[in-house]
């Protein structure tokens, strides 16, 4: 079971499977805009100035979002700059200790969440340290392929709408950040011991 | 939540950083902050207005709504507050295929637009709806084929194979986002989140009494 697991995990590492999404990657927005720009134009929609009365909203989405980013950024900020993640790791690595996820990776996870190049930046120093092909580099790769930055995301997408009351969304996003870090533990020690 | 969340961030990073001696620097931290976030904002403007402008012209055009009427199934399960074959349903589409290609430029424009769409659809213009924390789960938890940052820093740091991590980054972001919807679907039937509902009618008429 875990071994069949392991052989349909790894053909998507395959580098033609990898050449094979780069070219949809890319070929995606041209053949995107083609087939707006032209359904549109057959529906003898007035393509130009449709264009110019959407594109106008632009600025103010990207206004609206300032007071939410900035709310969650210094937060974000002054925490990662007191050395509070220092005491959270020395607080949680007994747990991650047990499920046999190295406590050098435990700051990824818990700054994936919170910053996008906070979290870059830790793996990248992991990987300068310990390898990219070390157990430790490839967890720390996966951990960070693995999510998005959870407080960034809602704060531009609730700030873009003006919503201030986000319910259970936090928790939501939280629980997949959590799911996420055990499922890396669990595939990268299946497939690279 | 949030509001604990904020303040806990702001209260231990003051505690710890007097303890440390590094109130200079998370004063320093706060500042540069603020400013960071502006730049991230202000330079959305233009991808935004780029994104908003082809939508429009995928809205009029007729594409959007048959994206939404291609995924109704899903969409009815995942969405049930939102009505068949509404443009939103194809915005979420075309926002969550941009994330899956790691389009990151495109997928945020998508998404906010998604986002206004099922802000239409929301009654209280403050409170966010089930069906914006569906697919704000979707997001912060989206699953990426390709994870081409991390691959360019393990390729530079002279990895044998640099993309041996999408197969796993594949399985546990697939994991990490099904975990954040059903845990949307699920926390959305608690009593406090069914009192806090924006779209129950009984919870419209206490804001209008209140108000």
């Amino acid at each position: 079971m875990v071994d069949s697991l392991a052989t349909v995990v790894n053909t998507a590492s395959d580098p033609l499977f990898t050449t094979i999404m780069k070219s949809i990657s890319n070929l995606a927005i041209p053949f995107l805009l083609f087939v707006i720009v032209t359904m549109g134009f057959i529906k003898k929609v007035k393509v130009y100035e449709v264009f110019v009365d959407g594109a106008k909203e632009g600025f103010n989405v990207a206004i609206r979002i300032i007071p939410y980013l900035v709310a969650i950024l210094v937060a974000i900020g002054m925490f990662r700059a007191s050395g509070a993640m220092d005491w959270l790791v020395a607080l949680i690595s007994p747990a991650t200790d047990l499920i046999g996820m190295p406590a050098e990776t435990l700051p990824v996870a818990l700054m994936r969440p919170l910053s996008g190049s906070g979290s870059l930046g830790i793996v990248t120093e992991l990987i300068n340290t310990h390898g990219p092909d070390s157990f430790i580099g490839r967890l720390a790769s996966t951990l960070f392929g693995s999510t998005e930055t959870t407080f960034y995301v809602l704060a531009v997408y609730f700030g873009a709408v003006g919503i201030r009351k986000s319910r259970h969304a936090v928790a939501s996003g939280l629980i997949g950040d959590f799911v996420g870090v055990m499922a890396a533990v669990f595939i990268c020690r299946i497939i690279f011991g | 939540m949030l509001n604990y969340i904020w303040f806990g961030l702001m209260i231990i990073a003051l505690v710890v950083g007097a303890i440390n001696g590094q109130l200079t620097e998370v004063t320093n931290a706060a500042v540069k902050s603020a400013a960071v976030a502006v730049e991230i904002s202000l330079g959305l403007i233009g991808i935004m207005a780029m994104w908003l402008g082809i939508m429009k012209i995928a809205e009029e055009g007729g594409l959007i709504k048959i994206l939404a009427r291609a995924i109704r199934p899903v969409a009815r399960f995942l969405f049930p507050e939102i009505p068949d074959g509404h443009p939103a349903i194809g915005a979420m589409m075309m926002n969550i295929t941009a994330n899956w290609l790691g389009l990151g430029n495109a997928a945020t424009p998508l998404g906010l637009k998604a986002m206004d769409q099922l802000q239409s659809l929301n009654l209280s213009k403050d409170t966010a709806s089930n069906s914006q924390i569906t697919f704000l789960a979707i997001n912060t938890a989206s699953i990426t084929f390709i994870p081409m940052t991390v691959i360019a820093v393990r390729a530079e740091l002279g990895s044998m194979n640099p993309f041996e991590i999408i197969s796993t980054s594949i399985f546990a972001s697939t994991c990490a986002c099904i975990a954040a919807i059903t845990a949307s679907r699920i926390l959305s039937k608690l009593p406090a989140m069914q009192a806090s509902n924006p779209m129950l009618q009984t919870n419209m008429e206490k804001e209008v009494t209140n108000g």
